[in-house]
């Protein structure tokens, strides 16, 4: 877009409106030309079907949405740099993708806003705590499309230990603090509907709000993810005054997403996620990857081990990045085991039990297809 | 000839005006069905699924998303309303202070008009929910037994229930538009000539019949267009209701937005509805101030 241009024509339309002569009648009608072309100019220009992955290349940084208000996922640290599970998998594509992980640019979004801005390109790709549903994948819903989950979670309810409240039944007529603009504000609903108890949901427009609302005896209880709940009992002054119930509302797969007409962005996403579990399963970690590089390279029988370090074959190149993107991945943040333990192992900050987290060979959730 | 050049050169203009706004909702549609956002209502119909903690009338969640955002819109013209009257209290009386030869009065008006106008609305809003409703926790405030009795629960007034998202929207709104208004009812007042207020105490007029029979008829027309915006902006300024949990149009429309992933259309929604609620209060002011001025030219 031209602005020089712009403003010339815009000035010379107001002179004209000025002199309001017949004379300058052509002028006129030339500016405005000029302006409709400008303007006509604009709604072509931001619509090529270039894939993001190429416009994050071209501009050697990735742009990642977080959430920056979740200990654990993303959190702001006291050296002013994001630290999290979902900081880590920014990491991990940046790696992938343009093969170093410092090159993210971090984007805090709240919930309403972060779908509208994978859609306006504001963001490259989406990696905030986002539950993975039909509606929103679907070209006829949101139109996003999601990476593998990287976290199980499931919707829970805390109350303060002295309401002796132990079961969602002791909720009826209640007031709940929820968050707006959620799955969280629509599944607490299916659920006291389902049972038929009547509550009063208070609605915030973010975590914080409902802590504090919480806290301060606005409501009976709070409703979030059990992680979101975990994290932000990790930050009161007396954790052990409040328990989280065991009931559990829903599903929450949280999975980073894209934008649904992207493929060639989704498949590397996709396939991303997948290294940093397939390498935990292979127990391939951050401080033995180049061991197994050398070991990959002195054993050409061990097919499978060499064509996930890219050192045989060409499966980088068929979705768009380098071949050896996985040893990129693995050197920056490690496997999915190690990014989980450093953010929510039992000794961190937000200890949370892996549960379904754990790998499908130890009971868990997460599995990845061969790499062939 | 002069006259038919005017005249060309005006269609020429409106022509302009109607091609842009052409090419700016044709580029806004075609981007959108680009996008894959092809314009449509018809989501309206389908079933909100999801509950609100106030509704004027009846509601539930198997109602419409049309039927939620105007419940919505009834609870944004619910605090407006009564924010306006309350304001408008506030203002007259303050402005009243502040213009009086009471010393303890008009100090006290102007400390009030100080510490309002310079701190942030949102600020404001947080302190009057977060620290002056809820940080009651469990103590209940009862200054008038069996008439008014307060709780971090919200209002009991003569059996009415006021939430506290509710009041503190309320208190909120009203005293920063207060002391707004109380600046527009000073500068009114003191733009009437000192000699007015001398023709009334020569008269043996005691101050407070003078103040309301000769000074405040000739500040109105002064006031009201003043008044007017700072109406506008308390309507407008209602949409920070978000920030306390009450569900007010912006609220429901933010839920909207995110289980239905329109935002383009609910905007619009938004933008009208709050048009038609502007247009309502601008009209009605407007009819005030020819009343003011027909009154005074027949005096």
């Amino acid at each position: 877009m031209n602005w020089d241009l712009l403003v010339y024509i815009t000035e010379k339309f107001y002179e004209d409106l000025v002199t309001d002569s017949f004379k300058n009648m052509r002028r006129l009608l030339l500016g405005i030309v000029g302006l409709t072309m400008l303007i006509g100019g604009c709604a072509k220009t931001s619509q090529e079907n270039i894939s993001r992955l190429d416009v994050l290349r071209n501009r050697n940084e990735l742009i990642c949405g977080v959430s920056g208000k979740i200990p654990g996922f993303s959190f702001l640290g006291s050296d002013g740099s994001y630290r999290g599970l979902d900081v880590d998998i920014c990491k991990a594509f940046a790696a992938a993708f343009l093969g170093d992980s410092t090159k993210v640019q971090y984007r805090p979004l709240t919930a309403a806003e972060r779908f509208t801005a994978i859609k306006t390109g504001e963001i490259d790709l989406l990696s905030r705590n986002t539950t993975f549903t039909l509606s929103r994948d679907s070209s006829g819903g949101n139109g996003l499309t999601f990476a593998p989950v990287v976290f199980h979670d499931g919707q829970g309810l805390m109350v303060k230990r002295e309401s002796q409240i132990t079961n969602i039944e002791g909720l009826a007529n209640k007031s709940i603090c929820v968050g707006s603009g959620t799955t969280t504000e629509q599944n607490i609903n299916d659920e006291f509907e389902a049972l038929s108890l009547p509550y009063t949901p208070i609605k915030y427009q973010d975590l914080n709000q409902v802590v504090a609302g919480y806290l301060q005896g606005r409501c009976s209880a709070m409703t979030s993810d059990r992680s979101q709940l975990a994290a932000a009992r990790s930050g009161f002054a007396n954790p052990q005054d409040h328990i989280i119930l065991d009931d559990v509302l829903s599903k929450e797969p949280l999975a980073p997403a894209s934008d649904g007409r992207d493929h060639k962005l989704a498949d590397a996403m996709r396939w991303v996620i997948y290294a940093l579990i397939s390498a935990e399963e292979q127990e391939i970690t951050k401080s033995n990857i180049n061991e197994k590089v050398q070991i990959a390279r002195d054993n050409p029988q061990l097919k499978p081990l060499r064509r996930f370090l890219g050192i045989e074959g060409d499966l980088g190149e068929k979705i768009g990045l380098s071949n050896n993107f996985v040893v990129n991945v693995i050197k920056s943040t490690g496997n999915y085991g190690e990014i989980y333990n450093r953010h929510l192992g039992l000794s961190s900050e937000v200890p949370i039990p892996r549960g379904l987290n754990e790998l499908h060979i130890n009971g868990g959730a997460h599995i990845s297809p061969p790499f062939n | 000839m002069k006259q038919f050049n005017k005249l060309y050169f005006q269609l020429a203009l409106l022509a302009a005006v109607f091609i842009l706004l052409a090419i700016l909702i044709n580029n806004l549609t075609i981007n959108l069905s680009r996008a894959g956002l092809e314009f449509s209502f018809s989501w309206l119909y389908r079933p909100a699924s999801f509950a609100l903690a106030e509704h004027p009338l009846p509601y539930s969640p198997s109602d419409s998303y049309a039927w939620a955002l105007f419940m919505g819109w009834l609870n944004s013209l619910k605090v407006i309303i009564v924010s306006l009257f309350l304001a408008t209290c506030i203002g007259v009386f303050m402005g009243l202070a502040r213009t009086s030869n009471n010393t303890i009065l008009n100090f006290t008006s102007a400390i009030y008009i100080t510490i309002i106008r310079q701190t942030p609305l949102l600020l404001q809003l947080m302190f009057w929910y977060f620290v002056a409703f809820l940080g009651l926790r469990d103590n209940t405030f009862t200054p008038l037994k069996g008439i008014l009795s307060i709780s971090n629960q919200g209002i009991e007034l003569l059996g009415l229930n006021l939430s506290s998202e509710f009041s503190a929207l309320l208190f909120g709104l009203s005293v920063f538009a207060g002391a707004y208004i109380a600046e527009v009812v000073r500068g009114g007042i003191l733009s009437v000539s000192t000699g007015q207020w001398e023709a009334f105490r020569s008269l043996g007029l005691p101050e407070s019949s003078g103040l309301y029979k000769i000074i405040i008829p000739q500040a109105l027309p002064a006031i009201i267009p003043g008044l007017t915006s700072q109406y506008l902006n308390l309507a407008k300024n209602s949409t920070l209701a978000i920030a306390v949990g009450y569900s007010d149009i912006y609220a429901v429309n933010d839920t909207v937005i995110n289980q239905t992933g329109r935002a383009v259309e609910s905007f619009i929604i938004l933008l009208v509805s709050f048009l038609i609620l502007n247009l309502i209060i601008t009209n009605g002011m407007e009819i005030i101030n020819r009343m003011t001025l027909n009154t005074n030219k027949y005096q």
